[in-house]
């Protein structure tokens, strides 16, 4: 069995983790470790507070006590020399726990300072000290109307690291998981018949209840929380198709720089049925693949696809992932060279509180609007050089930072463009080698 | 099932032909397998999954398959094929070397060495109570099943015949054709059960079933024994040197060249050592392949 380092970082990356320790250990899943790192106090603090106390020890954090200020200058140059040595002696340690350590996970947001800054500081550090060691990272992209102004610098920024030293990024985005938790409010509030939230589904807290007043934030960080414990569930439990996560960077990243993969979680609440006839398998099938139930603002229906994974827990059998994929393919349109790409694993274990989950990841055009739209965000501030001296002012920060990570965001969209220029082109054989008889 | 390293590697391969769910860089696995073995196996024995999964699905009535009724029935492939034989007619002893046999007798050339297995009757429990079997029912189906390359006994096209006459030009295989021959180099029958010696062999040692290179009485062979094998009253297999996978294998060198044209995935084989240039030589060993069995 392969482990995972979990690095959480930041005010929200903190958040998230939390919520997954908490998911994790009721599943009985103590095999990963876990660093926690924070520039402030405050959320650790709570942390260690908490019930989840007993689980983390000091020698796992990290923190200082005045924040990055939203700055990705700061947390990525100023604390990420400070803190170098200290974090690679953690996750030195950690590492040394597992006795096959397969990938980091790091979990962070993308708008803030220690989260973007500090995070993804990690990266390059984690690729020169565990260079074979895959790096899988979920980040939390701000939504149009984020609170921090300069979200769309530290965004950008970041970005550039994500596009260099990342295996592999999950971007999610907090709109998408606000809209996915009303959703789940007015199924709820409807009173629909037969319709009953479990008291362990996916958006109840430790607490065993649902609370209807619990703060968004809870509810949505453990929508990610359950993203993560289904994405490792595969490395820790039995199942007749296993897939370690390699094998998700091996199938699902055709081409270096296009490691972006947009997620969905079906389904999103449990019935009050236990026996689930395969009708509402095969719904679990189709939510999947709309675009309600993804965890960015995508549509990978009226995108192209480059590959697709799909990671199944619970009863259900391959005939019935055969049946599903052969009903769904013909409203998909995947790349002239990978019409079948699908990769699937299958893991008996259903999470805890259903029968049987699925985890949708797809390498897919769609994500291409995400990122015109931070680029978008990111001129508008830049051409006006609004707040560029907070940045400027910090050591080893010139102006070619920012310009270089515009440019590398340009490239990566500019590829994705490629791509779906080929979409409506005719599915043609390319000439083969030919042989002398 | 024995594996003699010094001059003898019997490949097993399972085919994932059109199981393309499960892994998307499975083509390039695949190729780069398959030539591999190519080179350092004195034979492979080739096995497609979808056809075992109809198998499954047709034959045995099996709602929901699993990973353990698929390796049933490749198990039972594998014994039909390994279980003990009588080492000559009318012998008591039995064959002592099968694997060398086989060999023998199936791989006359090193450059053909793929072979199949195809198995009569495969039938649930629970049909086999309401059946019985004639030798001259079951290799007739057989024998259809050879010439026709049908994967299993249902569906079988009986429109196909063998070529009147056996000029190059009209026995040469065409990847479009529709009503294709599938044309031997070799071929080896196992028969078990009640009766065995009163089995009708005729059929098999029609010369337009092979190609000119071997007298029929030597592409021919037959291995017997009165034993039944895994409760069919009487049962058939056939090991068989002949076109039946280029169809298949045409595919897959056919969408492992797409992907590799776009340079899709290769940074991912690259990272571990294996260069462009290995793809090539994979590539080029298939393509060869699959020339080669196609102007049989």
């Amino acid at each position: 069995m392969t482990q995972s380092v979990i690095v959480q970082v930041g005010q929200c990356g903190n958040q998230i983790g939390c919520c997954f320790w908490d998911l994790a250990l009721r599943e009985h899943a103590a095999v990963n470790q876990a660093v926690l790192i924070d520039m402030e106090e405050g959320v650790v603090n709570e942390i260690l507070q908490g019930p989840l106390r007993d689980v983390f020890d000091s020698k796992q954090l990290i923190t200082d006590i005045s924040g990055s200020g939203n700055n990705w200058a700061v947390g990525h140059k100023v604390f990420g020399s400070r803190y170098q040595e200290q974090i690679l002696e953690k996750l030195r340690k950690s590492a040394e726990h597992c006795d096959s350590l397969q990938c980091f996970f790091i979990i962070h947001s993308m708008g803030g300072g220690t989260g973007s800054g500090l995070g993804t500081y990690l990266l390059k550090v984690l690729e020169d000290e565990f260079p074979e060691v895959y790096r899988f990272v979920t980040s939390i992209y701000p939504s149009g109307e984020d609170d921090v102004i300069t979200s769309p610098y530290n965004s950008i920024l970041a970005m550039k690291e994500l596009n260099e030293h990342a295996d592999c990024v999950l971007p999610i985005d907090n709109q998408s998981l606000f809209d996915i938790i009303s959703k789940i409010d007015l199924m709820v509030n409807s009173g629909k018949l037969g319709t009953t939230i479990k008291p362990k589904s996916l958006v109840t807290s430790s607490a065993g209840t649902f609370k209807k007043r619990q703060k968004p934030f809870d509810a949505m960080n453990n929508i990610v929380a359950n993203l993560l414990l289904n994405l490792t569930s595969s490395a820790r439990f039995e199942g007749s198709l296993n897939m370690d996560l390699n094998e998700i960077s091996m199938n699902l990243v055709p081409f270096p720089q296009l490691h972006y993969l947009v997620s969905s979680l079906t389904p999103l609440y449990t019935l009050a049925d236990v026996n689930i006839p395969p009708r509402r398998l095969d719904q679990m099938f189709s939510d999947a693949f709309s675009k309600d139930h993804q965890l960015i603002r995508a549509d990978p229906k009226h995108s192209l696809y480059l590959a697709c994974a799909l990671m199944v827990r619970g009863n259900v059998q391959i005939s019935d992932l055969r049946r599903n994929i052969e009903r769904l393919k013909p409203s998909l349109q995947f790349v002239s060279w990978n019409q079948e790409g699908w990769k699937t694993s299958l893991c008996s274990v259903p999470p805890v509180g259903h029968s049987h989950s699925l985890l949708a990841l797809a390498n897919n055009t769609c994500v291409k609007p995400t990122f015109m739209e931070l680029r978008e965000r990111f001129m508008r501030l830049y051409k006006k050089k609004a707040h560029l001296h907070h940045y400027l002012q910090i050591e080893g920060m010139e102006e070619s930072c920012f310009t270089e990570a515009e440019s590398s965001l340009s490239a990566l969209i500019q590829e994705y463009n490629q791509l779906d220029a080929t979409k409506s082109m005719p599915v043609e054989d390319l000439p083969r080698l030919s042989i002398a008889v | 099932m024995e594996i003699w390293p010094a001059f003898m590697l019997l490949s097993k391969t399972r085919f994932r032909k059109q199981l393309g769910i499960w892994i998307i860089v499975q083509n390039y696995n695949s190729i780069l397998t398959l030539s591999h073995l190519y080179r350092s196996s004195d034979a492979l024995l080739v096995h497609e999954n979808d056809a075992v999964h109809k198998i499954c699905a047709k034959l045995m009535n099996i709602k929901q398959i699993s990973f353990s009724d698929i390796n049933q029935v490749l198990a039972h492939q594998l014994g039909s094929v390994f279980q003990p034989t009588y080492s000559a007619e009318g012998s008591f002893h039995y064959r002592r070397n099968p694997l060398g046999d086989l060999m023998e007798n199936l791989v006359p050339h090193p450059e053909f060495k793929m072979l199949g297995v195809r198995n009569i009757p495969q039938m649930s429990e629970n049909s086999l109570a309401y059946s019985t079997f004639t030798w001259a029912g079951l290799l007739k189906h057989l024998r259809q099943m050879l010439i026709s390359n049908a994967k299993m006994e249902e569906g079988i096209d009986w429109q196909v015949r063998p070529p009147v006459s056996r000029l190059p030009t009209l026995g040469k295989m065409s990847l479009n054709k529709e009503l294709h021959f599938n044309t031997s180099i070799a071929n080896l029958l196992i028969l078990r059960g009640k009766d065995v010696h009163s089995a009708d062999l005729g059929g098999f040692k029609d010369p337009a079933l092979y190609t000119s290179w071997l007298e029929p009485v030597n592409a021919f062979n037959v291995w017997k024994t009165q034993r039944s094998f895994n409760k069919y009253e009487k049962s058939a297999a056939l090991v068989t040197n002949s076109q039946f996978l280029v169809k298949p294998l045409d595919k897959i060198v056919g969408k492992a060249w797409n992907m590799f044209a776009s340079k899709a995935y290769v940074h991912q084989y690259t990272k571990f050592g294996i260069e462009e240039e290995d793809f090539l030589d994979s590539f080029t060993l298939l393509e060869q392949v699959v020339a080669s069995y196609c102007n049989l």
